[in-house]
């Protein structure tokens, strides 16, 4: 790249030679151009979004009192609202620790399930389009308002369930049923696995539906990722004998690392920023009372900085094992 | 025993001999029999029905939800209380969806969403184009940190900044220039505000800090990274400027991930609510999310199933926000997949 440049170098010198100022290297011009390109996100970066973070910072330290005139006054209350949140707030450090608690719990249960259904949608088989096409229907469908509502639907857990009306989730009525007639629990218990991880099976079986609905992008990482592996790679695999289990181990596994570690981080910041996350929702309810606005402001402050530590650790333990093929 | 194992070796030598068949010399029954009675074959069928069963369970895990929301939205309040009905109402009537589309004046909240939507969408599948385009091919200083701020606009959740961003589109100022226009008595006011319109989503939008926006730019910039750079090379030798490289050959070749851009950014929008209700008070603009109420018509307190009656209304509604993304959907997931596909992501 940069012996290229200088090979063109002299070619923009020669157009414009009368010029007094010494033209500038193709490289300079093209960082300029780089500028414009992303010029609108840089204002908008600098005037609207780090004055909104500064302010957010700032507010969670104060009170506000709203003028009758138009504006408003902050009261210096120091490290009150963080205190108020932790110590006087009845329910925000157990939201935070169930919240942080389901979080851990679904990041390996979306990446796994999501890795695997990538494989599947990947194979080449009749209907593939088709069921893509509904894989993906929650990525687009499932969001915002309607995720908002289908949280407290007790119609569908009614006409779910079969025979009465199930206080539970969605569609876990649905796959207790499924538990119930293959009796996965009897399964893994003669397995002699440990009672715990019993439990996170089951679980995840029980919550199989958000599960789905929130591997949805994850899952167009994943399959973007199946694609840029070279054909080539499991040809010669072929040819050496190499079993599908195998193949997987050794080819597929490494190859897709990188995306399990973009993938892990997308889903911790997914889920956390999602609205119908616990803690999230807690803070909305917190924003909404009297007085609560600036408290809400601390409270997630909170929240984020535990969250970074947690991606920051796990992008640690996974970059560990991550393999990056070396490109270029 | 001797002799049956010599059978046996007997037999296998005769299907070996049956395999490296090349000259054609076996009858077509021989050759089904040799395809189709291996454990190979067996392995595949059992495999492909194994994967058919699985996929088709989870396709109905992830379509459930909306055939029972289908199923209720026809329901009438007698269904409810029978109990034999299940899926399929005995007195299948319209009357949810009049109630909704008329009570709740749904075509005002689709006019007034569908023109939001539509410009969040584009500002903001045209600026990620453009912020993408500049991460990915250009090499300049402070590359690393504005990416990196792209990031961080991605991980901090909007709900932490909610207050802030109220009070900042509450009292808009940039730079106190209005407040300095306020003091030399041209403005009479201190501050614009700018709650109930459309501005301040324009505005994230125009920056690519809105909703996602981080995850698109991500996603663009691995794709335009995938474009080999010769092409561009090429043109430049050409003699075509930058934006005419990127406007003529660039977009053309993004036009999938656009339209995967699109429509995540068009749908994210269209059913968000947190937004519309942080920047839309509810005696402002009319919008979607504010539909989702039960119909005067339609509540009684003295019926029996009214808790279920009510979910039921929801759910037509919902069904009646998501119409427009399900026939958006059908033209657009061609694209979704092909685009995600050729982006190749790669850490």
């Amino acid at each position: 790249m940069n012996g290229e440049a200088k090979v063109k170098a002299p070619k923009v010198a020669a157009v414009a030679p009368k010029k007094k100022t010494k033209p500038k290297s193709l490289d300079k011009r093209k960082a300029r151009m780089g500028w414009l390109f992303v010029l609108p996100f840089v204002i908008i970066f600098l005037t609207i979004y780090v004055p909104i973070v500064c302010n957010s910072i700032n507010y969670s330290f104060h009170e506000i009192v709203i003028l009758k005139g138009g504006g408003y006054d902050l009261d210096w209350v120091g490290f009150d609202n963080y205190s108020n949140a932790l110590f006087v707030d009845p329910s925000y450090v157990e939201t935070l620790v169930t919240g942080i608690q389901n979080l851990l719990f679904n990041i390996p249960a979306i990446v796994i399930f999501s890795l695997f259904m990538a494989i599947l949608l990947n194979q080449k088989m009749a209907g593939r389009t088709l069921f893509r096409a509904i894989f993906f229907i929650p990525v687009i469908l499932s969001t915002g308002i309607v995720e908002k509502i289908d949280m407290n639907n007790s119609f569908a857990s009614y006409y779910g369930s079969g025979e009465s009306i199930d206080t539970g989730g969605e569609s876990s009525s649905k796959a207790s049923e499924i538990i119930s007639s293959v009796d996965i629990q009897l399964l893994f218990r003669n397995m002699k696995v440990g009672q715990s991880l019993v439990d996170y099976v089951v679980d995840i079986v029980n919550n199989i539906y958000n599960i789905v609905n929130k591997s949805g992008v994850q899952m167009l990482i994943f399959l973007a990722g199946l694609q840029s592996i070279s054909p080539a790679i499991y040809e010669s695999c072929t040819v050496e004998g190499a079993t599908a289990w195998e193949t997987f181990w050794k080819i597929t596994f490494p190859m897709i690392s990188p995306m399990i570690l973009v993938n892990s981080i997308y889903t911790i910041i997914d889920s956390f920023t999602s609205s119908s996350n616990q803690v999230m929702t807690y803070i909305n309810e917190v924003y909404t009372q009297s007085g609560g606005n600036v408290l809400s402001s601390a409270m997630s402050w909170m929240y984020f900085l535990l969250v970074i530590l947690i991606i920051a650790a796990v992008a640690g333990i996974i970059s560990a094992f991550v393999f990056y093929q070396r490109r270029d | 025993m001797n002799s049956t194992k010599t059978g046996k070796v007997g037999r296998k030598q005769e299907r070996k001999a049956m395999k490296v068949d090349f000259d054609g010399k076996l009858t077509q029954a021989q050759r089904m029999k040799l395809k189709y009675f291996s454990g190979f074959f067996l392995k595949k069928v059992v495999l492909v029905i194994f994967r058919l069963v699985l996929l088709i369970g989870i396709s109905y895990i992830v379509l459930f939800p909306f055939i029972s929301k289908i199923a209720g939205s026809f329901m009438s309040p007698e269904d409810f209380v029978d109990v034999t009905v299940k899926l399929i109402p005995k007195y299948p009537t319209l009357t949810t969806y009049k109630a909704i589309i008329v009570e709740n004046n749904y075509l005002k909240a689709f006019l007034n969403t569908f023109t939001l939507s539509l410009l969040c969408a584009v500002v903001q599948t045209a600026i990620c184009t453009l912020v993408a385009y500049g991460f990915a091919k250009f090499k300049f200083k402070g590359n690393k940190i504005l990416f990196f701020a792209v990031i961080f606009t991605m991980v901090v959740p909007h709900q932490t900044l909610m207050l802030s961003m109220f009070m900042k589109f509450r009292y808009f100022d940039v730079f106190g220039i209005i407040g300095l226009l306020n003091k030399m008595g041209i403005v009479s006011q201190s501050s614009i505000n700018l709650i109930n319109t459309y501005v301040p989503l324009g505005i994230l939008s125009f920056g690519g800090i809105a909703f996602k926006n981080g995850l698109y730019i991500f996603m663009l910039r691995q794709f335009f990274k995938g474009v080999p750079d010769e092409l561009e090379e090429a043109a430049y030798v050409d003699g075509s400027g930058t934006f005419r490289t990127f406007v003529k050959i660039i977009i053309p070749l993004s036009v999938p991930m656009m339209i995967t851009v699109f429509l995540f950014s068009f749908s994210w929008q269209w059913t968000d609510s947190f937004y519309t209700n942080m920047f839309f008070t509810t005696d402002g603009t009319y919008l979607l999310p504010n539909i989702v109420s039960v119909p005067k018509s339609l509540s009684s307190s003295s019926f029996v199933a009214q808790d279920l009656y009510n979910s039921a209304i929801k759910n037509t509604s919902v069904l009646l926000i998501i119409a427009p993304l399900i026939i958006l959907y059908c033209f657009c997931q061609k694209y979704l997949v092909q685009g995600i596909e050729r982006s190749g992501i790669v850490g």
